[in-house]
């Protein structure tokens, strides 16, 4: 096990905290005394002075946390003061006859992706970027644009290996252990440590997607075209322009796809019809430490705007997976754009007849003229069952707001207000702001949550800085 | 802990009756406030009314000279309260400073100097063990270069400055930050009666340009700002014109 002690955050860079990182292998954690190992390996401190964690019991008393590619964008997956382990990638197993695959909680999509999609298979959901490892998607129930059809990342998963708090090792079902699973489903980690997951997957017969996009003047008409969208399309997003105010208020470009079909694509793409499944992604060079932030207003105005008038009315032709699912993987460390002070992504749902809180919201961020880059809406489905899922049935938009703006802490209370209000919820992954009230009004299965990981926790040995601070322990 | 907006959960005051770090308590105030302690000597003398609108107030009791205690007692309201986001260090006599009174300077350089070293010290593993918070130390321009008036008090907090910045660098990487806060005069409870001195501030200034060298990172703030320049220039001004400026 590799030890070593770093300063934290998560991908928008605010709240920093210093941790002990230990490096292990999804080997290393199935061995009888892992927990020991890994606790003692926390409380190693390099260094020589005398610092308050007592290393000589063996025990770190700030807990532990898996952190997985660190693209939450809050404070999950960091601990103050405490160990912050990470998994090593593991193995695929890919089962062709049942449709599933078995990959360790370190796997990242990205890597999953490049093995299975030229085997004829995709993932059931992937969020907005492909570097999120397994064990991720499984705490943080990851959606992604085929929410309205297909649920969850995990309404898929069928069975886990996970190690919990007692150092003992459990391979669950939904069925054998319908508590602990879903308190680990979107339970952000802190039920205890996921070791693999086998999981259904898509059978595709292309790596491409038949894409319809259409610009779109306002948010009624926004609304009202991607209601109608989703009975037709298995994906679907829309990006809006939250600079444009008044009667342009909500204007934005909705994409919808299906996965094409060989003879979609050969008729669209003759090209790539000779390698239908071949799934190489390029990654351009990323953005160097030490930019300052360059997305405030001005930027961004000049961006929509350019942006906006190059998308045609409509359009239909094909798209790759990266460039359907994930465009913004194509620039490393994207979110160094944002500078020093860093960003928040504000992610929220509300119920689909809180159109008028959707409308005020949008109006109040065009209003206050902070820069938001990049504003998604999409239409949530069904619920998966996590107690601490985010999903429910509604309206989702994400939002990107820099972090060094004075007022900001008073526009998002107020954004809390409306869509707790509203009844509504704000998404775990991306929260660096709510108070623990917020979260507790927002997620009706919190006390629930909290007595069955009391449970399989008692001594709280599982603690993320969020946990702390939302009072989720 | 604090959020990406860096807001506090907890703050802890050394020295609960001070004008400057009630006035940052209130600048720090927000509805994700949860908790402020007030540590001071007489707890019955601590007014917490309409200190802040949305977190609990507590009153403790606190002796800048009782050193042996200050390890427990940080500990204590660590264990009790969770995690210390903020410590403001402001239990800073001015003592009846005429310069004459051996046993009456030692006495004030044990609260000023070696309170401030003890608490400091164990406000710092505390905040090590964390992995997070930061230390805000209100020390003075008075230490920057001492003047006949008041040479004694100046002499404690240019000893308080020296330890607050080298604690600084000490804690570098460890997630615990020292802010060390030089204020010129302060119109406060401290210098009521005394003759204000040029770029006089509130209580209300001092926390504002604390709370903005906070969030920028920033390991030294003075209060005015301009006073950075001044006393670049002053600290080298021939002995002779030293003297002279003094009142």
């Amino acid at each position: 096990m590799h030890t070593d002690r770093q300063s934290l955050t998560g991908w928008g860079n605010t709240a920093p905290s210093v941790a002990t990182l230990v490096d292990v292998t999804a080997e290393e954690l199935t061995r009888p005394n892992a927990l020991t190992l890994l606790r003692r390996a926390g409380a190693r401190t390099g260094g020589g002075r005398a610092d308050g964690a007592r290393a000589d019991d063996g025990r770190n008393d700030r807990g532990l946390i898996v952190r997985g590619l660190g693209r939450s964008y809050g404070d999950p997956a960091q601990n103050a003061g405490g160990t912050v382990v990470r998994i090593a990638e593991g193995a695929i197993e890919l089962d062709a006859s049942t449709g599933t695959v078995t990959a360790g909680a370190g796997v990242s999509l990205d890597t999953l992706l490049r093995d299975i999609v030229p085997r004829g298979w995709f993932v059931p959901v992937t969020p907005g970027t492909r570097f999120v490892t397994v064990g991720g998607c499984i705490a943080s129930d990851v959606h992604g644009k085929n929410h309205h059809a297909d649920g969850s990342f995990g309404s898929h998963v069928v069975a886990m290996t996970m190690l919990l708090a007692d150092g003992t090792i459990h391979h669950i079902t939904p069925t054998t252990e319908a508590e602990l699973w879903w308190s680990t489903i979107g339970g952000m980690g802190l039920t205890g440590i996921i070791i693999d997951a086998t999981f259904r997957l898509i059978p595709v017969e292309t790596g491409h997607f038949l894409v319809t996009t259409q610009r779109v003047p306002n948010l009624d008409d926004l609304l009202e075209r991607m209601e109608v969208a989703d009975h037709q399309y298995r994906y679907s997003v829309a990006w809006i322009d939250l600079v444009a105010t008044g009667s342009s208020l909500g204007r934005s470009v909705l994409s919808c796809g299906n996965h094409a079909t060989l003879d979609e694509l050969r008729s669209y793409l003759p090209g790539a019809a000779d390698d239908p499944l071949a799934f190489d992604p390029p990654l351009l060079p990323g953005v160097p430490v030490g930019m300052p932030n360059v997305l405030n207003r001005a930027a961004v105005r000049v961006f929509n705007e350019f942006w906006y008038r190059k998308t045609p009315r409509e359009h239909h032709g094909t798209e790759t997976i990266a460039g359907f699912f994930h465009p913004l993987d194509m620039v490393g460390h994207w979110n160094r754009l944002y500078g020093r002070h860093g960003f928040l992504q504000y992610q929220f749902v509300v119920p689909f007849e809180a159109v008028d809180t959707l409308r005020a919201i949008i109006s109040k961020i065009s209003a206050e003229g902070h820069a938001s880059f990049l504003a998604v809406l999409k239409r949530f489905g069904a619920e998966s069952g996590g107690m601490l899922s985010f999903p429910k049935p509604g309206w989702t938009l994400t939002l990107d707001l820099p972090a060094g703006i004075a007022s900001l802490g008073g526009l998002l209370r107020e954004l809390d207000r409306l869509v707790i209000e509203a009844g509504g919820r704000h998404y775990l992954a991306k929260d660096a702001s709510c108070s623990p009230d917020v979260i507790r009004a927002g997620y009706p299965r919190l006390e629930e949550w909290l007595a069955i990981r009391r449970r399989f926790d008692p001594d709280g040995l599982l603690v993320s800085d969020q946990a702390r601070r939302l009072e989720l322990i | 802990m604090q959020n990406a907006l860096q807001e506090p959960q907890n703050i802890l005051v050394l020295g609960g009756g001070s004008d400057i770090a009630r006035a940052i308590v209130e600048e720090l105030d927000a509805p994700t406030l949860r908790r402020v302690i007030l540590a001071a000597r007489r707890p019955g003398e601590i007014e917490t009314d309409g200190l802040c609108e949305h977190a609990e107030v507590v009153v403790v009791e606190f002796d800048a000279t009782s050193h042996e205690t200050h390890e427990a007692f940080v500990e204590s309201l660590a264990a009790q309260y969770g995690d210390l986001d903020i410590v403001i260090q402001a239990f800073g006599q001015l003592g009846a400073d005429d310069g004459d009174d051996p046993v009456a300077a030692a006495r004030l350089a044990e609260v000023n100097y070696v309170g401030a070293v003890s608490s400091g010290l164990a406000v710092a593993r505390r905040l090590r063990a964390q992995g997070h918070g930061t230390l805000i130390v209100l020390s003075s321009v008075a230490g920057l270069r001492t003047r006949p008036s008041n040479f004694v008090y100046g002499s404690t907090k240019a000893a308080q400055d020296a330890f607050s910045t080298g604690l600084g660098h000490a804690l570098h990487g460890s997630g615990a930050r020292v802010l060390t806060v030089r204020p010129g005069f302060v119109r406060s409870s401290m210098t009521t009666g005394l003759d204000e001195a040029p770029f006089a501030v509130d209580p209300s200034e001092v926390a504002e340009a604390t709370v903005k060298g906070l969030r920028k990172g920033a390991d030294i703030v003075y209060a005015p700002g301009i006073l950075r320049l001044v006393f670049g220039i002053l600290r080298f001004v021939p002995g002779q014109i030293w003297r002279r400026l003094d009142r």
